[in-house]
């Protein structure tokens, strides 16, 4: 495990604190820690803000306004306006919409994937081979790279991103998985069952799966806090969602190109990334102490 | 020993031979004729025809991978649709500040992270170590591109002391250039430095609990010298495995980075490419990159093993 080919495996951050481990259950755990619950607030916030976003802005995200281009916070405009006199806090509400939505959907496409390729590598030795070597070729790349070169063929869209991140993302998971899945099937339960006669697909699915549940719930979270990152890079960069959209990658490309006179255009959707960013990275070290207290002292 | 490492270049083939049909298939990729798409719209029927010809598009596709493949064994990407010069050429020209901005990165994420981690973990549960640990997790959630905009505000901007961005190489101005990288090269090495620090805490604390370091305590070695000699050692073993896999990152936000301050490298070099619809340039680029990045990923393994006799044969 520990020499294993090349990789660009999501690093799992030691955990945040240590010492004590209670003895009940992961949900009164989870609800005892402080920073779980001001991550878990943020983003429930957040997700709400992203839902409500036509009710909660106070202009159209589009709405050009050439009356008040580039101007600084103030009581009408709380973040300012862009270069062509759009209200950038209404921006980055619908930008977190793009964010969150692209976040959970690289996530869930990429866990069910990944869970698959996993359960079935680590199940059966035949397909562990070619499949895990897939893995690792893919893994080979940087993944902002690999994103970016998919990216380039595919031109820039929403469905394109999540598509690119995706095959980014799903080898980690895949091997997460997989390591899960080796360990749960020498187990004595899983060769009961086997012995009781149950087809491999219920071992699968009933046995082995919720084995390693806990931790893809923790990696997931991780996921989508990298692919929200990611997400943002290749806006950035252009090779993103298009650029018309109102993204927080659109915005902080927009806004690099009038620094000089316009710090508001970038230093406001920067924030909103890094928080969000932030509190998934704090929300996924707080799932993992509550769901799995041995992985703590890694 | 011997026998590891060549089982590990056996298992590099695999792996290459994925990372070449990834980039190959990258042309095929695209929605329709990819010559068409690399030409626009008022392109006629024979420039495509020509451009097709020219990329050997007409051929069966293992044909065209065997060629494409065969080329890339010699280093030969093939010709540039734009730039007028081989690919080779156009990435040998800019493979300099992309390997230097990564190698500063890389001196700043161990200046920052190991000292910090070390630090954290000795003064385990102290405000030191919150305000340490605070710091990391912080760096590790700001985007490089980001902190780039941020660094360029503060000390471009605001304060005039160093240039928003451009290249110079060090044989030309070693001042200019050492001014010039210094914010790039922050801006990609801090969250690096977080997620190092991290580990070094903890792999230093598992360390701080053995029964050697406890001896050299007991035995009246002053602290600094049973942490730096005794400690420190064994905590950056598993270091080393994060130091290969964030080679990688920081190859990949080097990308980044060099369009934040337009530092013309191989990443600026990919980002431009993608609006010219450059896909050889692009291929040669991303190939050469990951090629490089599962070479460091090797020789830190190889590492890995050298350094820790209790490593051995670790099959996946």
């Amino acid at each position: 495990m520990a020499v294993a080919t090349g990789r660009a495996s999501i690093p799992v951050a030691p955990a945040l604190t240590e010492g004590h481990r209670p003895r009940h259950g992961p949900v009164r755990r989870f609800f005892a820690n402080p920073v779980a619950l001001f991550s878990a607030g943020f983003l429930l916030l957040a997700v709400i803000a992203a839902l409500f976003a036509p009710l909660l802005t106070p202009y159209d995200p589009t709405f050009l306004d050439p009356a008040v281009r580039l101007q600084g916070p103030s009581a009408d405009h709380p973040m300012g306006t862009d270069d062509r006199g759009r209200d950038v806090l209404s921006r980055i509400i619908y930008g977190g919409r793009v964010s969150l939505a692209i976040g959970a959907g690289v996530t869930v496409v990429a866990a069910l994937l990944g869970a698959a390729l996993g359960l079935l590598s680590g199940f059966y030795p035949k397909v562990d081979t070619p499949v895990m070597r897939t893995m690792d070729g893919l893994m080979a790349f940087p993944s902002i790279l690999l994103a970016i070169a998919i990216m380039a063929s595919l031109g820039p869209s929403a469905g394109n991103v999540v598509a690119a991140l995706v095959v980014v993302y799903t080898p980690t998971i895949a091997r997460l998985v997989r390591s899960t899945t080796l360990v749960t099937k020498q187990q004595p339960f899983v060769e009961s069952a086997r012995a009781v006669g149950m087809t491999d697909r219920s071992i699968l699915l009933r046995y082995i799966f919720p084995n390693g549940l806990s931790s893809l719930i923790v990696q997931g979270t991780f996921v989508v806090a990298f692919a929200i990152i990611s997400e943002a890079s290749l806006s950035f960069l252009g090779a993103g969602v298009d650029p018309e959209t109102p993204t927080w990658g659109n915005m902080l490309r927009d806004g690099q190109r009038v620094l000089q006179r316009a710090w508001w255009l970038a230093l406001f959707p920067g924030i909103a990334l890094v928080l969000t960013v932030l509190t998934l990275n704090l929300l996924g070290d707080a799932l993992r102490d509550a769901l799995d207290p041995r992985a703590r002292s890694r | 020993m011997t026998a590891y490492i060549l089982r590990r270049l056996v298992l590099l083939v695999p792996v290459l031979l994925v990372v070449g049909v990834v980039v190959f298939a990258l042309v095929h990729l695209t929605p329709g004729d990819p010559a068409a798409v690399i030409l626009g719209d008022r392109a006629t029927t024979e420039d495509i025809q020509r451009l097709r010809g020219q990329l050997g598009l007409n051929d069966p596709l293992p044909v065209q991978f065997g060629r494409w493949f065969g080329g890339v064994l010699r280093l030969d990407f093939g010709e540039s649709i734009f730039l007028g010069e081989s690919v080779t050429a156009a990435l040998r020209d800019r493979v300099q500040p992309t390997l230097l901005l990564t190698l500063y990165a890389l001196s700043i994420q161990l200046l920052i992270g190991v000292p910090a981690g070390v630090l954290a973990a000795v003064r385990h549960d102290s405000p030191l170590d919150r305000v340490l640990t605070v710091v990391a997790i912080s760096g590790a959630a700001i985007p490089t591109f980001f902190l780039g905009i941020l660094l360029i505000l503060l000390f471009a901007v605001q304060l005039r002391w160093l240039p928003s961005g451009g290249y110079v190489a060090p044989t030309e101005d070693l001042g200019a250039h050492v001014q010039g990288m210094l914010l790039p090269a922050f801006a990609l090495g801090f969250s690096a430095a977080g997620l190092l620090a991290r580990l070094v805490r903890s792999s230093m604390l598992d360390v701080l609990r053995e029964d050697y370091v406890r001896t050299a305590f007991a035995k009246g070695l002053p602290e600094k010298l049973v942490v730096v000699r005794h400690a420190l050692r064994n905590a950056l073993i598993p270091a080393l495995t994060v130091i290969g896999t964030s080679v990688g990152a920081l190859l990949g936000g080097a990308v980044v980075t060099e369009t934040v301050f337009t530092i013309p490298g191989m990443g600026r070099l990919v980002v431009q490419s993608i609006a010219r619809r450059d896909y050889p340039v692009i291929q040669g680029a991303i190939m050469a990159i990951a090629v490089t990045y599962v070479l460091v990923n090797l020789l830190v393994d190889l590492l890995y093993v050298y350094t820790d006799p209790r490593v051995r044969l670790g099959g996946d």
